[in-house]
């Protein structure tokens, strides 16, 4: 029998409370972090929100000359190519989700889902300096004539694709977007198509339905939250997303209405203009478009991330 | 019978949709990876190794931006996986399912996804603006915080498979908490720490938004932590967008160098992973 040593006891007590608090620390300092990211944005923001107002976020100008700044331009091109990006991404996300579960031999289906999340790990400055010197030539070449041929003399939607081919611009920016974000959409509607149950879909076969007909019926039905889940947090790195953009974008602070155009984004503005700004207010303009940033991404990830895990609270009452 | 063949047609359409979509998922890929091996090997040299950046127009080397990558890497890992390691550890192990822990994992989630240009932002405010000046340092702790939700997740998600027998077996040694996790619970979810550690450095080390304006960059060899210093992202970015040929090609290699090593990071990472649910299932 072992005898307890008081001495010891208490020593590991002390170890015990001193670990505890350590992690507790740890913990609390994820809090603080995206605390201090609020408080030091916003207080980075103050002297340019103050003398714009509300104008700042209404107005195109961006003038360092004379010092006036409005965020209009940015957070149109952010919206615009995040929109582009989505429009592309999801459908295509959606397929290879579908492929992955539905159709894909059980040989190939974890080196193509692997590969497709090595897509995700390539580092977007890889994807900006592609999309520049390879994406942009081809769209330039190839198919923003054809856009311009064809689509551009259309009435109203014809707007969009006039003016001459860039290569960069607007919609260039869209498509590198769209290749950047489509792994974590279809990771994610992957994941949640692996989650229905098999007797669902086997139901559905069993009367006599064709393999879309049990996915456009069945699977998604019951992954409805999860896939909107999926495209939100694809959404969120749109906004978001820095280098890739910065590369392909033309760095223009007007709002052009032909998506050939070069525009700018939020993220492509700071990247482009923070060490060259010269002037608290230039300066101070920059962070406010950080906070916009800030408020816009934290707004549509926390939504994907709060759908996601209903959905996983439901997955694990389901079991 | 005509509408069953309709109904077969739309099932084909959709299917071989789906069969494109994938194909060009993967043609991604394979281009961006074509176009960095052919361009990066073209341009490869030992002079990358062993030189400077070079000033414009002249011929040089990576040296100095891959020393300083490796050491604002190192350093990031260094402050960022420990926190993240600690916090995980607090959320599996004490928290569970307290209110607290619920919140932090979901800002920790937040924090995971949010865009990196925020955190520069971030750092530039608390380290640039009262240091005066650009520093490695405040390059470093950018990284540091990118990398903390990154170990933070994996650290809980590896500890909470660590069967509960282990743990009451420790306890019922008289074991404290900090004990069990020290000595069983982290030698347990060893490879499992190990992952997540890989995966963040993969992450923090192809991350230029964030050292565009805490470390900057340094055209010199330089190893002080509070002078501005050289990093291959943002090389890369200044290089690549530059009119000479010379630093065009000194980008691709740049590109070529960090797309491998993350992808071996990420690919190692995967393959610990495996082996360690292939334990999992012999054990059982």
């Amino acid at each position: 029998m072992a005898i307890i040593d008081p001495r010891h006891a208490a020593k590991q007590l002390i170890y015990e409370r001193i670990f505890r608090a350590a992690t507790l620390a740890a913990a609390l300092l994820v809090l603080l972090i995206l605390g201090g990211v609020t408080v030091s944005l916003a207080g980075g923001a103050w002297p340019a929100l103050r003398h714009f107002g509300f104008s700042f976020v209404s107005r195109e100008i961006w003038n360092p000359v004379t010092d006036e700044y409005g965020a209009l331009a940015p957070i149109y091109g952010t919206l615009v190519t995040s929109l582009i990006a989505m429009l592309l991404a999801v459908p295509t996300g959606f397929g290879i989700a579908l492929f992955l579960t539905e159709l894909c031999p059980p040989l190939l289906k974890r080196p193509i889902g692997v590969a497709v999340e090595l897509l995700a790990a390539v580092p977007s400055i890889i994807f900006g300096i592609w999309g520049l010197f390879v994406l942009a030539p081809v769209l330039q070449r190839y198919v923003q004539p054809w856009l311009i041929a064809h689509i551009g003399a259309l009435p109203l939607i014809g707007n969009l694709f006039k003016g001459p081919p860039f290569g960069i611009g607007i919609l260039t920016a869209g498509v590198v977007l769209a290749i950047m974000v489509l792994p974590f959409i279809a990771a994610t509607m992957r994941d949640v198509f692996d989650t229905v149950p098999p007797m669902l879909k086997e139901s559905g076969y069993g009367l006599g339905a064709t393999t879309w007909e049990v996915i456009w019926n069945v699977v998604v039905p019951h992954s409805r939250v999860g896939i909107v889940g999926g495209v939100m947090l694809g959404l969120g790195r749109a906004l978001g997303e820095t280098m890739a953009v910065t590369f392909v974008i033309g760095n223009a602070h007007r709002i052009s209405s032909s998506l050939l155009a070069p525009g700018t984004t939020i993220s492509s503005s700071i990247a482009n203009e923070f060490t060259e700004a010269v002037g608290d207010l230039y300066t101070s303009s920059l962070i406010a478009l950080g906070l916009l940033l800030f408020l816009i991404t934290f707004t549509v990830i926390a939504a994907a991330q709060a759908l996601l895990r209903r959905l996983e609270r439901q997955g694990s009452a389901a079991i | 019978m005509k509408r069953r063949a309709v109904r077969k047609a739309k099932n084909a359409a959709f299917l071989s949709l789906s069969l494109v979509a994938t194909m060009t998922g993967l043609a991604c890929l394979g281009a961006i990876l074509w176009t960095l091996l052919s361009h990066g090997l073209a341009a490869m040299s030992w002079r990358l190794f062993s030189q400077m950046t070079p000033p414009p127009g002249g011929q040089g080397g990576l040296l100095n931006a891959i020393y300083g990558s490796a050491v604002m890497t190192l350093f990031g890992i260094l402050i960022g996986s420990p926190i993240g390691v600690l916090a995980g550890t607090y959320l599996a192990e004490y928290g569970r399912s307290s209110r607290l822990s619920t919140v932090i994992r979901f800002i920790n989630d937040v924090l995971l996804s949010a865009p990196s240009i925020i955190i520069g932002l971030f750092v530039y405010e608390i380290v640039v603006v009262h240091m005066g000046h650009f520093s490695a340092l405040a390059g470093c702790l950018a990284l540091a915080i990118l990398a903390i939700p990154v170990t933070l997740r994996t650290t809980e998600d590896m500890l909470n498979l660590v069967p509960v027998g282990m743990k009451d077996s420790s306890a019922a040694l008289g074991a404290y908490p900090w004990r069990t996790t020290i000595s069983v619970l982290y030698p347990a979810a060893r490879s499992g720490i190990v992952t997540g550690l890989l995966l963040a450095i993969a992450r923090i080390s192809g991350e230029t938004a964030p050292l565009l304006f805490t470390a900057l960059n340094n055209q010199f060899w330089s190893t002080k932590l509070n002078a501005p210093m050289a990093n291959l992202p943002v090389v890369i970015f200044q290089f690549a967008l530059s009119p000479y040929k010379d630093w065009q090609d000194l980008a691709w290699a740049g590109a070529l160098i960090i797309t491998l090593t993350i992808l071996l990071l990420s690919i190692s990472a995967r393959v610990i992973l495996a082996m360690l649910q292939a334990e999992r299932g012999s054990g059982r």
